[in-house]
């Protein structure tokens, strides 16, 4: 609950502080398992989790350390655009250097402008210099992308969903080059500048990416230490498996 | 032609037609001897083929119920289906879920001479099926996210229905008021009959489908703090194991079905019966003797375990099914595939809260098991992984098992233990 944040103790170095926007307007297929997914990975490394669960009737806390938007329909992702934009919380946040990820509509949502129930052109939140219309086709299936070098990040797998088209203006990277799947449309997958990450993967996009996973976390508390192998075996295996139904290899 | 005796309803059908359901009947016959299935669809499918029409003309003339929603169609046709029962007529139904257009028009074929008939719809569908069948009762369930990869959004799914209902005025509509989504969408229809059958999953309703502001809840109640859509006044209602009837009566529903979404099926199952003049009385003696619907809730026995089986195929009737495991230390089978039918996304599953299966044996097996694993490992779920249901049973050496799977991994599984119920 958001009214929990404030009264957080003075922050320790151990606590990992996870803020879900909206999830009552952006989850529409599996998003929790991102917020799962970090809980996870933070206390294999023996860090504390605080996890913040805030709806759109409440303000959203400035004080986190990831902030995750998920997908969501036309007329939930307008409105969670109308409310984020006037509380102004998670533009403070992405100000003051948090890291948000975001995926499907929450990524176009960060985006400077995306399309509306007729496609008209509605304002996102200009955190990440992209812009987002509806294309011809939606986009279903399995999505493998090769993530940008300079965030030595291992292949991306995951599910997409979508009839989104981005194009990126120059303040926003390509998060990935599409291998197979649609993606941004151009041959790149997802965006990310700074501290804020958007892709297509949509819904539990970082259950099968645990690189993914562990980049955000490490963005908030520096070099993490290695995962017991006996924790990754199976997610590691599920990779594979999913790679491999794309034929391509890990 | 006759008119000494009443015609046969099949002989008020153009030729075509005639022909189109003959050729059709005869194909589901060859394909029912060939093993596949039970024959309904590929006879539907060619008929159709003959005769696109063939559903209008067949539906002419008749009083159909047409009964639609994420979770309980099959059930709910089979409720309704038992409680009209009583009329002592010949009833026409797709009772084993064959239930696009195809499956409509094989289950009015295989039955020319029944006047009524109850039909599930797949919820895609329903606005099409409710035009070409002209239907006197269309049922809805509930809405819920499902199968998204291949369904459409679900708030454009209730927009749908919403047009499709306010566009056909001599239709009465049974609806789900617990269901903020199902509520609007019967809120245009001329004639509805609003029933509390309770709403277990919240996920897909936190919202208000007419202005997108946040619902409140107050316990069964719900409205939109910012536009006037709220919950309607009910005239059935779900209440425990009771049912309340439209005179303020309650009585215990005693089902020989599990848990509370059949319960909330047989509730509005009852709200149809009294459109049709069937009291709850007589209905309920009739939902009563439902005891499996197409194999689902069905006792099988297998190297001396007796494991129940039952199926969910999405967040919301995982919820259900995990709602009614018998408690531990009874151990439990999951099994997921992720094949057309049951959508090749598997992401719903982190929507499933598996964490009180913590602390009894589990089992996890289907297409898609490494899915599953994970994402128990993820709710610290201890659970063993194997190939196959007889290899769960061996190693839980138990009496019992509880079964839960998602549609073709159901399937399998019938198969597997031989195609009983």
């Amino acid at each position: 609950m958001s009214e929990g944040l404030g009264r957080y103790r003075p922050r320790g170095l151990s606590a990992v502080r996870l803020v879900w926007v909206f999830p009552d307007l952006l989850s529409t297929y599996g998003d929790r398992g991102n917020l799962l997914v970090l809980a996870r990975r933070a206390r294999l490394r023996g860090l504390e989790v605080e996890i913040a669960e805030v709806n759109s009737d409440q303000q959203v806390p400035v004080d986190g350390d990831i902030y995750l938007l998920g997908g969501g329909e036309d007329l939930p992702q307008i409105l969670a655009a109308r409310r984020l934009a006037a509380g102004g919380g998670l533009a403070a946040a992405a100000g003051r250097g948090a890291v948000i990820f975001a995926v499907c509509a929450g990524y176009q949502i960060v985006g400077t402008e995306f399309g509306g129930v007729e496609g008209e052109p509605v304002p996102g939140l200009g955190l990440l210099d992209i812009r987002s219309g509806r294309g011809e086709r939606r986009g279903v299936g399995e999505i493998t992308a090769d993530v940008d070098p300079a965030l030595g990040v291992e292949r991306l797998t995951g599910f997409e969903n979508h009839q989104g088209v981005t194009r990126r203006g120059p303040e926003a990277k390509p998060l990935a080059a599409v291998v197979a799947g649609v993606g941004n449309g151009d041959g790149t997958e997802g965006a990310y500048s700074g501290r804020v990450v958007g892709t297509y993967l949509h819904g539990p996009a970082l259950v099968r990416n645990p690189g993914l996973a562990d980049m955000l976390l490490g963005w908030v508390v520096g070099t993490l230490p290695p995962v017991d192998p006996r924790q990754e075996d199976l997610v590691l295996k599920l990779r594979a498996d999913r790679l491999a139904s794309q034929g391509v290899p890990a | 032609m006759s008119t000494s005796s009443p015609p046969s309803r099949r002989f008020s059908l153009p030729l075509r037609a005639r022909l189109a359901t003959t050729v059709g009947g005869a194909a589901g016959r060859a394909s029912r001897l060939a093993g596949r299935g039970d024959g309904s669809v590929i006879g539907g499918v060619i008929g159709l083929r003959l005769k696109p029409d063939l559903l209008s003309l067949l539906a002419r003339g008749r009083q159909i119920i047409l009964v639609t929603g994420t979770n309980g169609k099959t059930t709910t046709t089979r409720l309704v289906t038992a409680a009209l029962g009583t009329l002592g007529q010949q009833i026409a139904s797709n009772a084993f879920g064959a239930n696009m257009e195809a499956g409509l028009v094989a289950a009015l074929a295989k039955a020319p001479d029944a006047t009524l008939a109850v039909l599930e719809v797949d919820e895609k569908f329903m606005p099409a099926m409710l035009e070409k069948t002209g239907a006197r009762v269309v049922v809805l369930l509930n809405l819920s996210r499902d199968q998204m990869d291949r369904a459409a959004e679900i708030w454009m799914l209730a927009r749908r229905w919403r047009a499709a209902l306010a566009a056909a005025p001599g239709c009465r509509v049974i609806a789900n008021a617990d269901d903020p989504l199902v509520a609007w969408a019967a809120g245009q229809a001329r004639q509805v009959t609003w029933v509390a059958a309770g709403q277990r999953w919240h996920d897909d309703s936190w919202c208000c489908p007419n202005c997108g502001s946040h619902l409140r809840r107050d316990g069964e109640d719900w409205y939109c703090g910012e536009c006037p859509n709220r919950r309607p006044p009910v005239r059935w209602v779900l209440a425990g194991d009771e049912v309340i009837d439209p005179t303020g009566r309650a009585r215990p529903l005693d089902l020989a079905l599990p848990g509370r979404a059949n319960r909330s099926n047989a509730v509005i199952a009852f709200a149809v019966a009294e459109v049709f003049g069937i009291s709850a009385t007589q209905a309920m003696g009739a939902v009563r003797q439902v005891r499996s619907v197409a194999g689902r809730y069905t006792q099988v026995e297998r190297h001396g375990c007796a494991l129940r089986l039952l199926l969910a195929k999405n967040p919301a009737g995982w919820l259900e099914a995990l709602d009614i495991l018998v408690p531990p230390p009874v151990s439990v089978l999951l099994a997921v595939n992720a094949q057309t039918p049951d959508g090749k996304d598997t992401s719903w599953l982190w929507d499933v809260d598996y964490r009180r299966l913590r602390g009894r044996p589990v089992f996890v097996t289907g297409e898609r098991k490494l899915d599953l694993a994970v994402r128990l490992e993820a709710d610290e779920v201890a659970f063993r992984m194997v190939g196959s249901v007889d290899e769960a049973v061996d190693a839980a050496g138990r009496k019992s098992m509880e079964v839960i799977a998602n549609y073709t991994a159901f399937q399998q599984i019938r198969a597997t233990l031989g195609r009983v119920g």
